[in-house]
């Protein structure tokens, strides 16, 4: 049985016909495994698990047939009930490290709040607990860095420090929103190897957000790619990105500046992700799709499976079947 | 059996004080020495606090007790003046050095109560419109922007008009009349930090709404707000000399600086030291504690903190 299973979620702002930031979002992961989301800002990424773990504040509103995570329904859950899950079982490591982390606080403090918390650890346990976690992050000189307050850290020590809390409560998922689009590419690596490392070691399941389709690559067995709220193509990783069935999926790949080199501009894909105004009738891609045919501006393609992923769209690319 | 490898004794690790973070007090007094116009204006602060506590010790007579042989007595610089009277005395004969140390007392004890009792309703309600962005915030707020609108010391006069003169209506006119700029300012710091991705971290690991407002946020909006209320005490501090002025404050003759000077104001001509030294004395106060304010913001602003 799958560890988080979404069916048809919608988050709207606003009252019950506005348009909606995530429409009809299935998503399936399984215990121990890497999920990647990708796609541009503005797809509903992050707000797909914010609506997870119940922080949509009003006017926002989310229904979903099922959002079941572990067994558990996690529309039924009251307040209380949501926060003994949330935070324990799953838990979210952010974008900005330098935001992430409460300016008040030392480190120490910070990790030993959310095992007093979730493990009930107290006093010396707690602060002993707290030091093997940011050993675990590997941080150097870690016994002086629990009394360290977040501005005396750089960002890069920072984001550790953030996994180390978020993996304090031992989660079932962890969330990984762009962990590392605020770091400077040596230590993105550095990061994204170690959220790897803890993922298989604890067999704890990954959702990683994120731009980067490299990172991707190198680590995702899965990809979900997001557009204005939907998921237009949801594949295993070689095959998406070898060959891409839905075009934004292919215009994303072909927008990586590697795949550009030596051509004069790089690629891009024109235009923006529709707003709340200029919302398509039909295809939500089709206003910039370069495959568009009629039908596509009149009629929305459901998510259907094709020859190597589930796509949503009237005319996949790369069909042939090897 | 024993080994005949003695194992190396590891040598205790002498802690390395480089490596250690200063403590946050250490960081805060280096900042704030660096102004040394903050530090004069502590200096002086602490001269005052140190006169109004052990006023009784140091004053050199009663403040109430009439000397009838020395009415208007000059200063002791000034032709006429006894070192019996340093600061010489006032209209009725009581000693002017007396009376100022005294009034130090009352000063304080007005500024610092108005700005506790206008501080912690102010963060309360800055909290809440803060956090309820809608219905109770823009409630909240536009009471508030009533209350801004009047003159603060003609609402002030007001109060005390409905209160009855005296200590307590004072300090309770003075935190009413200061005490929208609390709330805006910490409404204003709530929502600045609300959207930063701590918040929502603390959320995340199952904290409540109190937890929330008080142990998350709240820490982080202190810094403007400890600027606010040193400000706000040197400003009550005029406030209550200003109704103690016009009569509305303390009463005679309990020594205030706002009610000496008010009472010795038809003496102005014959002998200036009844009023200027009163006044004088509020001035430095003031001056002090806005010198200590200023040092406090640049020690205290995050923006002008150099991160180690």
């Amino acid at each position: 049985m799958s560890l988080l299973q979404i069916n048809n979620l919608n988050v709207r702002f606003g009252d019950a016909n506005a348009v909606p930031v995530v429409d009809g979002l299935d998503l399936v992961v399984d215990a121990g495994e890497i999920l990647a989301i990708v796609g541009e800002s503005g797809s509903g990424k992050s707000v797909t698990m914010m609506a997870l773990m119940g922080l949509i504040d009003a006017p926002g509103r989310i229904t979903a047939d099922a959002l079941n995570f572990d067994g558990t329904d996690m529309l039924k859950l009251s307040g209380r009930q949501r926060r003994k899950v949330v935070g324990k079982d799953i838990a979210m490591v952010f974008q900005d490290p330098m935001t992430a982390l409460n300016p008040s606080y030392t480190v120490g403090f910070q990790i030993e709040e959310v095992l007093r918390q979730h493990l009930g650890l107290k006093g010396k346990a707690a602060r002993q607990r707290a030091l093997e976690l940011l050993k675990k992050v590997e941080i150097p000189a870690a016994e002086s860095r629990l009394d360290a307050y977040p501005h005396q850290l750089s960002g890069g020590m920072s984001q550790r420090v953030a996994i180390a809390m978020a993996i304090a409560g031992e989660p079932k998922l962890l969330i990984a929103d762009e962990p590392t689009t605020a770091l400077d590419v040596t230590i993105q690596a550095q990061i994204m190897e170690l959220l790897v490392n803890l993922q298989k070691e604890r067999n704890m399941a990954l959702i990683l957000i994120t731009h980067d389709l490299a990172v991707v690559a190198e680590t995702a067995r899965r990809v979900c790619v997001m557009y204005a709220g939907q998921a237009v193509e949801v594949g295993q990783v070689p095959e998406l990105f070898d060959v891409p069935a839905h075009p934004y999926s292919e215009a994303l790949l072909a927008a990586i500046p590697e795949h550009s080199i030596g051509a004069e501009r790089l690629a891009t894909l024109p235009g923006i992700v529709p707003g709340r105004y200029d919302r398509p009738v039909g295809c939500l891609l089709s206003p910039r799709c370069p495959y568009v045919q009629d039908n596509c501006r009149n009629q929305r393609p459901s998510l259907d499976p094709k020859a190597h992923s589930l796509v949503r769209c009237f005319y996949p690319l790369n069909q042939e079947v090897a | 059996m024993t080994s005949p490898i003695a194992k190396p004794v590891a040598p205790a690790s002498p802690v390395d004080h480089s490596l250690l973070y200063p403590s946050p007090y250490k960081e805060f007094w280096q900042a704030f020495a660096r102004n040394k116009g903050a530090v004069m204006g502590l200096a002086f602060m602490c001269l005052v606090v140190f006169c109004a506590l052990f006023a009784p010790w140091v004053a050199p007579h009663d403040p109430s007790e009439q000397y009838r042989d020395f009415l208007l007595t000059p200063p002791v610089w000034l032709e006429g003046g006894t070192w019996q009277f340093i600061l010489g005395t006032d209209e009725l004969g009581r000693d002017l050095l007396s009376r100022l140390i005294q009034g130090a007392r009352l000063s304080l004890l007005i500024g610092l109560s108005s700005v506790v009792m206008s501080l912690i309703p102010g963060i309360l309600l800055g909290l809440l419109a803060g956090f309820f962005p809608q219905i109770l915030g823009p409630s909240i707020m536009r009471l508030m922007d009533v209350m801004l609108a009047l003159p603060s010391l003609l609402l002030a006069v007001a109060i005390v008009a409905i209160l009855g003169p005296g200590l307590i209506n004072t300090v309770i006119a003075i935190a009413i009349v200061s005490l929208p700029s609390y709330v805006r300012l910490t409404r204003a710091a709530v929502m600045g930090e609300l959207n930063r991705d701590y918040v929502t971290a603390a959320r995340l690991a199952g904290a409540g709404l109190p937890r929330l407002m008080f142990v998350t946020v709240l820490p982080n909006c202190m810094a403007p707000l400890i600027v606010q209320a040193t400000l706000s005490f040197s400003s009550a501090i005029l406030d209550a000399a200003a109704l103690g002025f016009l009569g509305l404050g303390v009463q005679p003759p309990t020594p205030e600086w706002g009610t000496m000077l008010a009472s010795a104001r038809d003496y102005i001509e014959r002998a200036w030291w009844v009023v200027s030294l009163p006044g004088i004395t509020i001035l430095l106060s003031v001056l002090a504690i806005n010198l200590m304010g200023d040092g406090l913001r640049d020690a205290l602003d995050p923006k002008l903190k150099n991160a180690a």
